[in-house]
């Protein structure tokens, strides 16, 4: 084993847990005048990691990528590809946050390093060819998460988001282990490559329960139906630019993680897994659409929303190829900057006070008093509901063509019908904003900095993100072909 | 590249793309100039289009293509079916601006944007050459019809805007399976090379399906059309004459383009439904256009009928039928598009289109009655305008492949007659008992701008077709030859016991004709 190899491989990681610590003693004594200054290191952290992840992502001498640790963690494009999301996601969350707490009484320097301690472990997480590795990479990302979302501690929703996201992801974690140590049991290794030698052909009980939770604890992570029940409340409870970082970068690293262990670990087992995954990828479609309809907070209704597009990123799962992995990557380039989009939009609703607004009413006739933020909102939603040309068409379309291509036709077909009821609530918003008379809530901001986020994000899921086409489409296609 | 050596297509998708973003920061009054200037400017455009497009040339023109997407590519290019619905919008849109300047007061720069932008959406669906850039625009057109419908429609604008939304878009995403099935099975989505490629029959059967579901909600067939009525009575009258005359094109022009050329089996297979549905369609919305008290309600069920008579004609599977339901197409884009405006001058002067609220506008309305007539008898088929040729030409078609089905129509134009003198007894003739209605004045300039040039292309189209039928016809008969294959059997000829004489070509349908 060459350690100097293993160590650069983890350099992403070593580079944010080493900024973590320092950063957390700055904090300790620098106190809460610090917090600025640590969400620029922190920021410039994640920017050094991103530089490795993509020099591993791009120079072709790392293109085979490699073990590290004794086959406890793989350097591959997959990894490196869906941690250049997760960190872009980490970037816009702590860029976007201080005027956020500083609005809601005091920015605390622990949510850089929070976001930082979370980001390594989601860097664990989609870099683990090991159980072990993937439940520490998952417990660390876990264990900041449950405390960034209560982080404003004297508002009782945050307390509580941050305690059901405790309570229920702590039986989600217990469910996981149990079906790490079952499939531990049968299969003699926490090893992905070793199990998915080791389980082959048609599974006894023991070891197909084992799959089962292990599907069923990442399937509470990715908040896919059943499991999806703390979304809603979380995402409405926690502040939102916490929310913002729920619902893109952990959800891109729980994601690609349940991607890797069922193409690595449960690759052989395709019959088991792939109707679970079916029946998770349409419920959550159809549940994800329907359960929208009533929302009247507009964090409740994106988080259904994003419980809706985790279903649609799961038929590329479903299809089990090459391809169908790639159009998940893709898909989730454009669900970071579609959700990252419509949390900040979600951001600038406030009053005339600065208090945050959240619930619908609010918006109405948001186009006439102000047209920039509402024209993003209603790219946001269009594109969310995957209508063209807007690009969000373009990731259903991809996950959808991969279904076909893998023979899952009724699989695309009653996924692609369930989309026109999602497209009910977006185009609800649509309409509360352009259609409804004025009711003048919403006060002008002049952020620059939030504007300016936004403007991106709806530039990229503008109908100029298809020129992005053909520099991405290689670059998914790679990451996902290192899985195979 | 082309004729023309530079993209005019291109620049015809670019140029109020441009115009659009433009128009959404400019004033009111600077963006009405705008978008006028803009739509005159294109259908200059057309008309460059139109004069260098070579007749009896490749079947392909203009052709541009730019690999720009990766599994898809900028592929532009148009025969001369798509340049005449191309030559039909851009004839619309500047009529359609017109008829918004002084009907539209609130956020006249976004209203000017989205008509706009969907100018580019219907220029770009017929010259698409790329399966997958044509369904993004197909379904792209939604997104600013739906605003249209929302934010400047009637009273009942946001169920009207919701059912438009939600039925168009689950009518075509089952379209998009489809394609993507045939683009993995054909391995190409060039539309060109599609329409060459054999389908396995079997598979055929469901992607003529998922198309039709698309295109009969589209069009709209029976039972299917009930948006239609929704959304044209709350639509401003602009979006109306968007909506009749170019967007339900859409419809027969995806029948056209990829159902028939593309499944013929299973379009002959499925000849029964489509002409169960349209014999429906006929009677049926005739007679609910009959005991319409609206006047748009009623044009609407108007329009669902000819619709019906489209489809009629292209199922045929023969020249006549096919060139005739192209020319009705044209010929209800403009007819339908013209009686809308009528519609809209005088809710414009009484804000009622209650049909009951009106007559004796003959008295003082003259120029308006004239006109009216003249479109009302257009809509009827008269002889000598536009109606006339495509319907007779449909109906000529359809009787060598089914005399009872034609029948069945022809009963439909006879009803089509009776609602729209109905209708134009009640509004132009009669004493004028309201004294509001008396109060009216006639056309001004700009509504005969607007109407005049709608009434000189019908009367050209029903006096000297052949300008509209000489661009279409090679690429009618490249279809026929492709169809010709799967092509039923006429019922009439059944009886005649002519086992020699195949029914093929002109030659076998003239001695049919004179044998009767």
């Amino acid at each position: 084993m060459d350690y100097r190899l293993s160590l650069i491989f983890t350099l992403p990681e070593i580079i944010l847990s080493v900024s973590g610590m320092i950063l957390l003693l700055l904090a300790a004594w620098g106190g809460v005048k610090s917090a600025r200054l640590i969400s620029i290191l922190a920021v410039a952290a994640l920017f050094g990691s991103s530089a490795y992840a993509l020099e591993f992502l791009t120079n072709p001498s790392f293109e085979f990528g490699g073990d590290a640790f004794y086959g406890l963690y793989r350097m591959d494009g997959f990894g490196s590809f869906s941690k250049l999301l997760i960190y872009f996601a980490a970037i816009v969350s702590l860029i976007i946050a201080p005027r956020f707490f500083k609005d809601n009484g005091t920015y605390r320097p622990e949510y850089p390093v929070l976001i930082l301690f979370a980001t390594v472990g989601m860097g664990m997480m989609v870099s683990a060819v090991d159980m072990l590795t993937l439940y520490i990479g998952l417990e660390l990302n876990s264990l900041s998460a449950y405390v960034l979302a209560s982080i404003i501690r004297n508002d009782v929703r945050s307390s509580e988001a941050g305690l059901k996201y405790f309570v229920l992801g702590s039986l989600a974690s217990g469910m996981l282990l149990f079906g790490i140590s079952l499939v531990y049991g049968f299969a003699g290794s926490t090893s992905f490559s070793v199990i998915a030698d080791t389980l082959t052909g048609d599974l006894s009980t023991g070891p197909l329960i084992g799959v089962v939770l292990v599907l069923a604890g990442l399937a509470f992570k990715i908040s896919a139906v059943p499991f999806h029940m703390w979304t809603p409340d979380v995402y409405e409870g926690a502040p939102t630019p916490v929310t913002a970082f729920f619902a893109s970068a952990p959800k891109v690293a729980a994601i690609a993680l349940t991607v890797r262990v069922i193409i690595d670990a449960f690759g052989g087992q395709t019959s088991t897994w792939q109707q679970i995954i079916v029946f998770v990828a349409l419920a959550s479609i159809v549940l994800g659409a329907v359960a929208a309809i009533g929302q009247q907070n507009i964090k409740r209704l994106l988080a259904y929303s994003s419980i809706n597009n985790v279903g649609f990123l799961l038929i590329g799962l479903a299809a089990g190829t090459a391809q169908g992995i790639s159009a998940m990557l893709f898909y989730l380039i454009i669900y970071v900057a579609m959700t990252l989009g419509s949390f900040i939009c979600v951001m600038e609703m406030r009053d005339a006070e600065g208090k945050p607004l959240e619930s619908l009413s609010s918006l109405a006739g948001l186009s006439q008093t102000r047209p920039g933020l509402a024209a993003a909102f209603a790219v946001f939603m269009f594109s969310l509901a995957g209508i063209p040309p807007l690009f969000g068409f373009w990731g259903k379309f991809l996950v959808f063509d991969a279904a076909v291509a893998a023979g899952m036709l009724p699989l695309a077909v009653i996924g692609i019908a369930a989309s026109v009821i999602g497209a009910f609530y977006y185009i609800k918003v649509v309409k509360i904003i352009y259609f409804d008379d004025p009711a003048g809530q919403i006060a002008k901001t002049g952020h620059k900095t939030e504007n300016g986020l936004i403007g991106l994000m709806a530039l990229a899921v503008s109908p100029l993100g298809y020129l992005t086409i053909p520099l991405l489409a290689p670059v998914t296609a790679t990451a996902a072909q290192a899985l195979f | 590249m082309n004729q023309l050596d530079f993209p005019i297509l291109s620049l015809m998708l670019g140029l109020p793309m441009l115009a659009a973003i433009i128009c959404l920061f400019l004033g009111a009054h600077a963006a009405r100039l705008l978008a006028l200037a803009t739509t005159l400017a294109l259908f200059a455009l057309g008309i460059v289009l139109w004069a260098n497009y070579d007749i009896g040339g490749p079947q392909w023109q203009y052709v541009e293509r730019v690999e720009l997407f990766g599994n898809f590519a900028w592929a532009l290019g148009i025969d001369g079916i798509s340049m005449m619905l191309i030559m039909l919008t851009v004839f619309l849109m500047p009529i359609c601006i017109g008829a918004s300047w002084e009907s539209i007061k609130e956020r006249v720069g976004e209203y000017m944007a989205a008509f706009l932008f969907m100018e580019v959406l219907m220029i770009g669906v017929f010259a698409a050459q790329d399966i997958f850039l044509f369904y993004i625009l197909f379904e792209a057109g939604l997104i600013p019809m739906y605003l249209i419908i929302g934010i400047w429609g009637g009273a009942n604008r946001i169920y009207a805007s919701y059912k438009f939304f939600l039925y168009t878009l689950l009518g075509s995403v089952v379209m998009l399976i489809a394609m993507l099935w045939m683009v993995q099975d054909a391995g190409t989505s060039d539309i060109p090379t599609l329409l060459n490629y054999d389908f396995a029959p079997e598979a055929q059967t469901w992607l003529w399906l998922a198309f039709f579901a698309s295109f009969a909600v589209k069009m709209p067939m029976w039972p299917v059309h009930t948006w239609l009525p929704d959304a044209h009575v709350q639509a401003p009258t602009a979006g109306s004459v968007i909506l009749a005359g170019v967007l339900l094109k859409m419809g027969g022009y995806g029948f056209l383009r990829f159902s028939l050329p593309m499944f013929p089996e299973a379009s002959e297979q499925f000849i029964w439904l489509v002409f169960a549905l349209s014999m429906v369609a006929v009677v049926y919305t005739s007679l609910v256009a009959l005991v319409q008290q609206d006047m748009k309600k009623l044009i609407a069920y108007s329009s669902v009928a000819h619709m019906a008579i489209v489809t009629l004609g292209l199922f045929a599977f023969n020249r006549q039928g096919i060139e005739g339901a192209i020319i009705v197409m044209l010929s209800h884009g403009l007819v339908s598009g013209a009686l809308f405006l009528c519609v809209g001058v005088i809710y414009d002067r009484l804000h009622t289109r209650e049909i009951d609220r009106y007559g004796g506008l003959s008295i003082n309305m003259p120029k308006y009655a004239l006109l009216f007539m003249l479109f009302t008898m257009a809509s009827i088929g008269l002889p000598g305008t536009s109606g006339f040729v495509g319907e007779f030409l449909s109906l000529v078609g359809l009787y060598k492949v089914n005399s009872w089905v034609t029948l069945v129509a022809t009963t439909g134009i006879i009803l089509g007659a009776g609602y729209m003198l109905y209708l134009y007894r009640r509004v132009a003739f009669g004493e004028l008992v309201h004294d509001d209605v008396k109060a009216m004045p006639d056309l001004s300039a700009r509504e005969m701008a607007l109407l005049a040039p709608i009434a000189a292309a019908v009367m050209w189209m029903g006096v000297y077709p052949e300008s509209f039928m000489a661009p279409i016809r090679g690429d009618v008969g490249t279809l026929v030859a492709r169809i010709d294959r799967a092509a039923p059997e006429g019922d009439a000829h059944l009886k005649m016991g002519q086992a020699t004489a195949a029914p093929k070509g002109h030659e076998a349908e003239a001695g049919h004709g004179e044998s009767h």
